[in-house]
């Protein structure tokens, strides 16, 4: 049988291998950008922890529904132990955003679309995570994060079309399904490459926090006993 | 699919749907009364308080720039209206002649004077060198 805690370390220490290559070829092995020079080259950390931010948010969705439908357990067990690594990713997207907006645009802070959706992102983590906690019955507080994560949802689908609907200074995304990459090939193998790592990376912590939101959850279980 | 989880399928479509329309209502009532981004072939078309602070953005005229000391002056259009800037400061690194602005300040004798001057960059990554092939 598949056991998630015979595959971690491998799944770990080859995202970090994967991760930490690509970092080393964007930042010294690809070209300056030919507007932004070097400066660009944050997107090896703004653009996987952006995407990152945006995928467990609809992870968590997807949990909640399950959850909510079929009653599984482990499903919200799921979605609590996303919430605060969800959290810090948005977290490292909107600081990289605002370290890589000094240079290009002027400011490290804008009220744009796309930013202040990303804000509400990172608040309703937090909400999301604090919410859960203000409980001391474990039933209601698992209904009403679900219920509260499906509200927030629509957040998901206006981040990515913020760029299209207003006038953002946010630029619109480089990497589309349906056209050709709108960044240079050899910026976009150590990009892919980055995303895939970080994922990898961010895969990791999910199953570490879910290992202990179960033995947290599971406690009064003889298993548990038996495993700590 | 049993009768009680198609019923709780039901109300998870039901929160979906509810809370897409609540926001988009929010979102289309913020686009009537908040947004105070015009284009410079807007600009002219309103009656726009001295004291309002305004955001415009366009690209910046090709040779409109002027600098004296540190203050800079420049043209931004839409290539069907355009409207002059003066500003009083340091422009970040991406302004340039014929790349895109947005421009934070209060229209006053049809001119904006600017608190603040934002350069906006595209979405097209590319060393320098496939540039010059082009």
């Amino acid at each position: 049988m598949f056991q998630v805690n015979r595959a971690y370390p491998y799944i770990f220490y080859l995202s970090l291998a994967i991760y930490l290559f690509s970092l080393f070829w964007g930042l010294f092995l690809t070209p300056e950008d030919f507007v932004q020079g070097n400066s660009y080259r944050i997107i090896y950390l703004h653009v996987p922890a952006s995407f990152i931010s945006q995928s467990l948010y609809l992870a968590m969705a997807i949990a909640s529904a399950v959850y909510l439908i079929w009653k599984v357990k482990l499903s919200v067990y799921l979605v609590r132990s996303i919430a605060p690594i969800g959290a810090m990713t948005t977290f490292i997207a909107l600081i990289s955003g605002s370290i890589w907006g000094i240079p290009t645009w002027g400011t490290w802070w804008v009220w744009d679309a796309r930013i202040v959706s990303t804000l509400i992102l990172f608040i309703m983590y937090l909400g999301l995570i604090s919410l859960h906690d203000s409980f001391n019955n474990y039933e209601k507080a698992d209904k009403f994060l679900s219920i509260l994560v499906l509200v927030g949802s629509v957040n998901i689908p206006i981040i990515k079309m913020s760029v299209e609907w207003w006038s953002t200074l946010h630029q619109p995304a480089s990497i589309t399904l349906s056209e050709k990459p709108a960044i240079d090939l050899v910026m976009l193998y150590p990009l892919f490459g980055s995303i895939i790592g970080f994922t990898g990376l961010i895969a990791c912590l999910v199953i570490l926090s879910s290992k202990l939101q179960i033995i947290k959850r599971e406690k009064n279980k003889s298993w548990v006993k038996d495993y700590v | 699919m049993k009768p009680v989880r198609k019923k709780r399928l039901q109300t998870v479509l039901l929160i979906l749907v509810t809370s897409a329309l609540g926001s988009f209502l929010i979102i289309r009532a913020l686009d009537s009364n908040l947004d105070f981004f015009y284009t410079p072939s807007e600009i002219f078309l309103e009656e726009i308080p001295e004291n309002k602070r305004i955001k415009i953005g366009g690209m910046v005229l090709e040779s409109s720039v002027i600098r004296e000391k540190t203050k800079i002056s420049f043209i931004v259009t839409d290539y069907q209206g355009s409207i002059s800037v003066e500003f009083d400061g340091i422009v970040p690194d991406l302004f340039k002649e014929g790349s895109g602005v947005v421009v934070l300040g209060y229209l006053k004798d049809k001119t904006i004077i600017a608190e603040e001057v934002l350069a906006k960059h595209d979405e097209n990554y590319m060393p320098p060198s496939i540039d010059i092939e082009k």
